[in-house]
């Protein structure tokens, strides 16, 4: 009624003013480009493609099977599929992505490329530093940019990576076990198959399992 | 030519600018005096502005628990000059529609009227620019050409914003002149002159080591904080920045300013906030006269400037604290509180004029009677005036139903 409230307030202001160089937890502040927040785990901001080994081009997860492609609500991903073939983790030929490019200024970072991927291939980066002085190409990220180590994403998310990482060393272990148990078939087989085989020697050779399909060491795949 | 005496502390400034004048052929004398005077008045206070924006920027980040600028050189000193550059660069952009010349003057006229009202300032002893007979009633009449400047650009820029925004100042600057000379009265009635050396002259007197400065009466300490809300209104800012709020009618009066000009706006009004804010201290806070006989070997002109700043630390942090008021809370502070207000520092300092300074022989017992009654005449309505505009209605404490 007399204005005391107005003096009230001055001196909330002042305590403030003077408070803020007294307390540094009144500074809520962070001075961003030399300080930073610690990013939390669940923190995405656009898709990046998974390679395992020191090689991106021979260690790289995705196989090409297009379905991000097809389920990007905003159609920002272009894959185009290589004519031939590399062996993937299990040592099973699989197509490789040729191209692989993502238009980050057109992306929505929904995840659902992530959700629905099957080969682990393709996760969500933390990375937001992207500002770029080319309008038109700098968004535009092409595999080289895309793609980046399994230890990288270990790094930022993970709780997401030591699971994933698991799943894969069982399907590898499963795999190899698969691969071993045909292969031994096939020895029995052939062990069974080798008394007749002085009767039709050359039809029986050709039912053995071919090389192609046997967990083979990885063969350097040529780009 | 005349050998001048040596300088002293004090008088450095007016030294300097005989200094220059006595060297210079007498034909130019009077050219050298003029120009050293407004030369020095437009680099002073527009460095004042500089500094004045960067203090308010880290003030006003402090009192909300921020840094302000701190990426321009060391603790963002140098900000403003980053600003300068920038409004300097910037494109100027004219509307296709508006009134060419008048929206290319008014900037101008807003700054050369703000400018000019130093003319009158004794920012110093012996540095008055112009020692008039009249000087706050030509501080007041220059003042007023602002409010024409605000209009032209308001209407100018044909703008329903910028209309809104000249309306709203013209109203307002209007409305608080009336508080604004009627509280500088009370000083020219004791002063008995209307002269602001004369003013800052009768005020830098001692008793028992005390100045005579108007603020240590009662009267005078009303009329200084009535006269200092009229000139926080006078000048538009807040909490009476109506004219450009920013929620309402995003800049008021310069919204169709960009560039330059708009920095024009932006330092014509500091310039009043420092010109009015230096006839507060010419009025009410003795000029450059020092509070106590024994500061008096501190320059004159340091006590100024010295009262200046804590004006418009005042300012700022009046600025941090209080919200925007509304249209017509605004005309009714002024109309119904601020004139009734003023009329009576203008009574109370009638009384204190003709009360005897001492009663029954007693000095001490005179001055008591007359602060008390004086006192009096200014509490009395202000109580009544306060519970008068209270108007019965009781503030309770407001319920949030779905916040919270």
């Amino acid at each position: 009624m007399f204005g005391e409230g107005i003096i009230q307030g001055l001196v909330e202001t002042a305590r403030n003013f003077f408070g803020s160089y007294v307390e540094k937890d009144r500074l809520v502040t962070v001075q961003y480009p030399e300080e930073r927040h610690h990013l939390p785990e669940a923190t995405r901001q656009f898709p990046f493609l998974l390679y395992d080994g020191p090689d991106s081009d021979a260690g790289l997860r995705c196989v090409a099977c297009q379905i991000c492609e097809k389920e990007c609500p905003p159609r920002c991903i272009h894959i185009e599929k290589s004519k031939d073939k590399k062996p993937d983790f299990v040592g099973k030929q699989q197509f490789y992505p040729a191209v692989f490019d993502i238009d980050v200024s057109v992306c929505m970072s929904c995840q659902i490329c992530v959700e629905v991927c099957p080969f682990d291939a393709i996760r969500m980066d933390n990375e937001f530093e992207l500002s770029t002085s080319n309008r038109f190409g700098g968004l535009l990220y092409t595999k080289r940019e895309l793609s980046k180590s399994n230890e990288y994403y270990r790094r930022i998310h993970p709780t997401e990576a030591a699971e994933t990482d698991e799943r894969r060393v069982k399907e590898a272990e499963e795999a190899k076990a698969k691969a071993a148990a045909t292969a031994a078939a096939a020895k029995a087989a052939q062990a069974a198959a080798a008394p007749s085989a002085t009767a039709n020697g050359a039809v029986g050779n050709g039912a053995a399992p071919k090389p192609a399909d046997q967990p083979a060491e990885n063969k350097p795949v040529s780009q | 030519m005349t050998a001048l005496p040596a300088p002293t502390a004090d008088q450095i400034w007016v030294w300097i600018k005989d200094w220059l004048v006595i060297h210079t052929p007498a034909p130019f004398q009077t050219l050298v005096s003029i120009v050293c005077i407004v030369a020095a008045i437009i680099v002073v206070f527009a460095s004042l502005f500089a500094l004045t924006v960067l203090l308010e920027r880290k003030g006003l980040g402090r009192i909300q628990n921020r840094y302000g600028p701190n990426r321009v050189g060391p603790f963002g000193i140098l900000q403003p000059i980053a600003d300068a550059v920038k409004s300097l660069t910037k494109e100027d952009i004219v509307p296709r529609s508006a009134d060419h010349v008048v929206h290319y003057l008014a900037p101008l006229v807003l700054v050369g009227a703000s400018f000019l009202a130093y003319a009158v300032l004794p920012i110093g002893r012996n540095m008055t620019a112009v020692n008039l007979d009249a000087g706050v009633l030509f501080f007041f009449a220059i003042g007023s050409a602002t409010e024409l400047a605000v209009f032209m650009a308001g209407w100018s820029s044909r703008n329903k914003y910028s209309l809104l925004g000249a309306m709203r100042a013209i109203a307002q600057m209007v409305s608080y002149e009336v508080p604004l000379i009627l509280s500088s009265i009370a000083v020219v009635m004791i002063a008995g002159t209307l002269s602001t050396s004369a003013i800052v002259d009768r005020q830098a007197r001692f008793t028992h080591g005390i100045a005579h400065w108007y603020v240590f009466t009662p009267w005078g300490l009303a009329g200084f904080i009535l006269f200092m809300i009229a000139a926080t209104a006078e000048t538009n800012r807040s909490p009476f920045d109506l004219p450009e709020g920013e929620s309402e009618i995003i800049a008021g009066y310069f919204i169709e300013y960009s560039g330059f000009k708009f920095a024009l706006f932006f330092l014509a009004e500091y310039i009043e906030m420092f010109a009015v804010s230096g006839l507060g201290i010419t009025l009410f806070l003795g000029g450059w006269s020092s509070p106590f006989s024994f500061l008096a070997w501190i320059p004159s002109w340091i006590w100024f400037f010295g009262k200046l700043l804590v004006l418009i630390g005042c300012f700022i942090w009046v600025r941090g604290t209080l919200p925007r008021l509304r249209m017509d809370q605004l005309m009714n502070f002024a109309w119904k509180f601020m004139l009734p207000m003023t009329l009576f520092v203008i009574l109370s300092a009638g009384v204190w004029r003709f009360l005897p300074a001492t009663i029954a022989g007693s000095a001490a017992l005179g001055a008591v009677v007359r602060w008390l009654v004086c006192a009096l005449v200014i509490l009395l309505p202000y109580v009544t005036l306060a519970r008068t505009l209270e108007g019965g209605r009781k503030i309770e404490k407001r319920e949030y139903r779905f916040a919270e």
